[in-house]
């Protein structure tokens, strides 16, 4: 289970509070009006940004004090997933061993994943040759590879057309599903949250608030999300 | 800590340095007497020469930038590139070419006497601010050039579509433009003139063309005198620092950097009239640039051949410094732009180095090493750090930017995978900034192998850089051996520049 204790995120002025319990294995679309502070949370729990009061613990041990990597979670940001000098290989074989000194067994491991996620033969491209689709297969790829307990995305799909990013959003799925992870995903698009996610967080007005049950906040939204979404929702 | 400890140390040390050669200066200078009519001549003439290169310089740059700007040509990628040589070029080679075209013996004095006219000279005032212009003007054009194409593309198709024309175009678009561009090029340019040694040493001299920096070497070197030389050395230091907390003050621009390739169709340009103006200010220009370049060649070739041993000689012991210069700068370099990122002041550390003239540099340095040891046997140390402290400004300025960008875009990243500083090193910064690095390494080898400062202030007579054995060859009146020599010295630099620029290319897909 992942807690927020009476958290108070700070980022330059931007303040925003959180106190949630997030269920072991649990999939949860992070949703709000942009500038509402999603990203910041997101960034609170993976380390990036400082968490000035309360504790973050995952099953019951105390993160939000660790480095970035030392936490249980992997995560995808909006751009810049992957280093573009470096090979396919090379960036899923980051999620093994951050020095990129490859046993053979881990090498496998890098194919096998590069397989799941349908890319099978583009281990010696650049990422730069590929499509964005295929960008964010290989970020995936690294996120199964370094099977971590919790998974972040903080909308690094959003550049996708809509058929793509159902695509991705389905192999999202599969992956949290074989991995047994916990996935947090930032979205502005309520049908993103609809499609894979049970469970929703609402980040507004300074506070992040929930997890709902996804299909009953959509169905009634409280007034900031229903100002978010737009009348004809 | 990792990330900044090598550059802190990097910048301690160059302040070290700078500090302690200005405190020496300082401290010998109080000994000194007070400023003499000829220290007061210098000082006038130092003034004068920076003021009138620096304005003509920039008026002439005016055309030549806007013409650059609204014209699209083959070959205009030649030029801007053309204009960037200069900045290599070992100011020795271009005073020779110069001389070769604008001096007595030259093409212009030739074609005069053709028409039974007496040749010119160009020795004095005008030949230290032609060649001033010669190096200035290709920065001049290119900051203005910035400052052109600055303005977004939409402006003048609003222009075009109200059906203005060109004379409403200058007025509404450019002149507000140039206001702020302008004084940001003026003095750049002049604070870059107020050190001039070589050339003042070259095509000045005499009571009534020393600048203050070629004053502190023949304070040195004709008399002897420590006291004198500090007494101006510290006058240098003054001005200097001034022009530099101008120079800070109003210049947003600087003259290299990438993004120069675009033109905007100007159909407020379109006249016929105004197509031949530019066509001759941009042959002019060239011509003005590539005339002094192709004499040297000319001149150069036929004593290429069988040069003295004492060039060969001189060009090794180049080798040396340069070596040394582009290892200890570009590392520096390199140390500070990773710790510049967190700790943005580091970056006035490197500007230091030429907020204080070479000589100055060369003269506390000196004055530090005389008591303990012959300052003569510290040659090609302190080359190296008078090199180093000069490149320093520029690389950095080429690196930083790539460092940033670096950081901003894959430091969280790095820091999600768990990536060690070795391996953040090794996987990501090395490859991502092995072409600024090039770049940078091949800048500070082409100036340490074109300067001539320190050198001919410490130098034996034994002992010699190629430039400095140019200089002799050319004081010796053996101009066939001067001009292979400077030949020779033109093609290193570029060479140099061209090698290591190349070698941070190649493979490199960043």
């Amino acid at each position: 289970m992942l807690t927020l204790d009476k958290v108070l995120i700070k980022n330059g002025d931007f303040r925003l509070k959180a106190d949630m319990l997030i269920p072991r294995g649990a999939s949860v679309a992070v949703i709000g009006p942009s500038g509402g502070g999603k990203s910041t949370l997101l960034g609170a729990i993976a380390g990036f940004n400082e968490v000035a009061e309360g504790s973050i613990t995952w099953n019951g041990a105390v993160i939000s004090d660790l480095p970035p990597h030392k936490r249980p979670m992997a995560i995808l940001f909006q751009d810049n997933n992957f280093f573009p000098h470096l090979t396919v290989a090379q960036n899923v074989g980051l999620g093994l061993d951050p020095s990129l000194k490859l046993t053979v067994a881990q090498r496998r491991l890098v194919s096998a994943a590069l397989e799941k996620t349908g890319l099978h033969g583009y281990e010696e491209r650049k990422p730069g040759s590929l499509s964005g689709g295929q960008q964010g297969r290989v970020a995936l790829a690294r996120v199964l590879v370094q099977q971590r307990e919790i998974i972040l995305l903080d909308e690094p799909f959003a550049a996708l057309g809509p058929a793509l990013k159902t695509e991705m959003l389905t192999l999202v799925q599969d992956l949290t599903r074989e991995i047994g992870a916990t996935l947090l995903m930032v979205s502005h698009e309520p049908e993103d949250a609809r499609l894979i996610c049970e469970q929703t967080v609402l980040v507004a007005e300074g506070a992040a608030t929930g997890p709902f049950d996804t299909a009953k906040l959509l169905a009634d939204p409280p007034q900031p999300l229903r100002e978010y979404l737009g009348a004809n929702r | 800590m990792r990330q900044v400890a090598p550059g802190l140390l990097v910048a301690t040390l160059i302040a070290a340095i700078v500090l302690g050669a200005l405190s020496a200066v300082l401290w010998r200078a109080g000994g000194g007497s007070g400023l003499g009519p000829a220290d007061i001549a210098a000082l006038k003439f130092t003034l004068v020469q920076s003021v009138l290169s620096s304005v003509i310089s920039c008026v002439l740059a005016i055309p030549v930038a806007r013409a650059l700007a609204r014209r699209a040509f083959v070959g205009r990628g030649l030029l801007i590139t053309l204009l960037g040589a200069p900045f290599i070029l070992p100011v020795i080679v271009a005073v020779l070419g110069l001389t070769a075209v604008f001096g007595r013996a030259g093409v212009i004095s030739a074609a005069l006497g053709w028409f039974g006219l007496p040749p010119v000279q160009i020795y004095g005032l005008h030949g230290v601010v032609l060649a001033h212009v010669f190096f200035n003007l290709p920065l001049a054009t290119r900051i203005l050039l910035q400052g052109w194409l600055s303005i977004p593309s939409e402006r003048f198709r609003l222009a075009a579509s109200l059906g203005m024309g060109a004379g409403p175009v200058a007025r509404v678009l450019e002149y507000p433009m140039l206001r702020s561009f302008l004084p940001g090029a003026l003095v750049i340019v002049f604070a870059l003139c107020l050190s001039s040694f070589a050339v003042a040493l070259t095509l000045g001299g005499g009571p009534r063309a020393t600048t203050v920096e070629l004053a502190i070497y023949e304070a040195f070197l004709f008399d002897f005198d420590l006291g004198r030389a500090a007494v101006l050395a510290s006058v240098q230091m003054g001005l200097v620092v001034l022009a530099a907390i101008a120079a800070l003050r109003w210049s947003g621009a600087e003259g290299f950097g990438a993004g120069m390739d675009r033109t905007i169709r100007r159909r407020d340009a379109e006249t016929p009239l105004l197509k031949a103006q530019d066509f001759l200010v941009l042959l002019g220009v060239t011509l003005f640039l590539v005339l002094p370049l192709l004499m040297i060649l000319l001149r150069g070739l036929p004593g290429l051949m069988d040069l003295p041993g004492t060039v060969w000689a001189s060009l090794q012991t180049s080798a040396i410094v340069v070596f040394f210069s582009i290892i200890i700068g570009v590392g520096a370099s390199f140390v500070l732009a990773m710790a510049a990122v967190r700790l943005g002041w580091l970056e006035g550390v490197a500007l230091l180095g030429i907020a204080t003239s070479p000589m100055v540099i060369g003269t506390g340095l000196f004055l530090m090493i005389h008591p303990f040891d012959a300052p003569s046997r510290y040659t090609l140390h302190v080359t190296v750090a008078a090199n180093v402290l000069m490149a320093l400004p520029f690389s950095l300025r080429v690196m930083l930017p790539k460092m940033r960008e670096i950081y901003n875009n894959y430091n969280r990243l790095a820091m999600s995978l768990g990536l060690s500083h070795g391996a953040w090193i090794r996987l990501v910064l090395w490859p991502r900034m092995r072409r600024v690095t090039g770049f940078a390494a091949g800048l500070t080898g082409a100036l340490s192998m074109g300067d001539l400062g320190v050198i001919a202030l410490f130098a034996s007579p034994d002992q010699a850089t190629l430039p400095l054995q140019v200089l002799r060859l050319m004081g010796a009146y053996r101009m066939e051996d001067a001009a292979g020599a400077a030949l020779l010295l033109m093609c290193a630099s570029l060479a140099i520049f061209w090698l290591f620029d190349r070698g941070g290319r190649v493979d490199a897909d960043t």
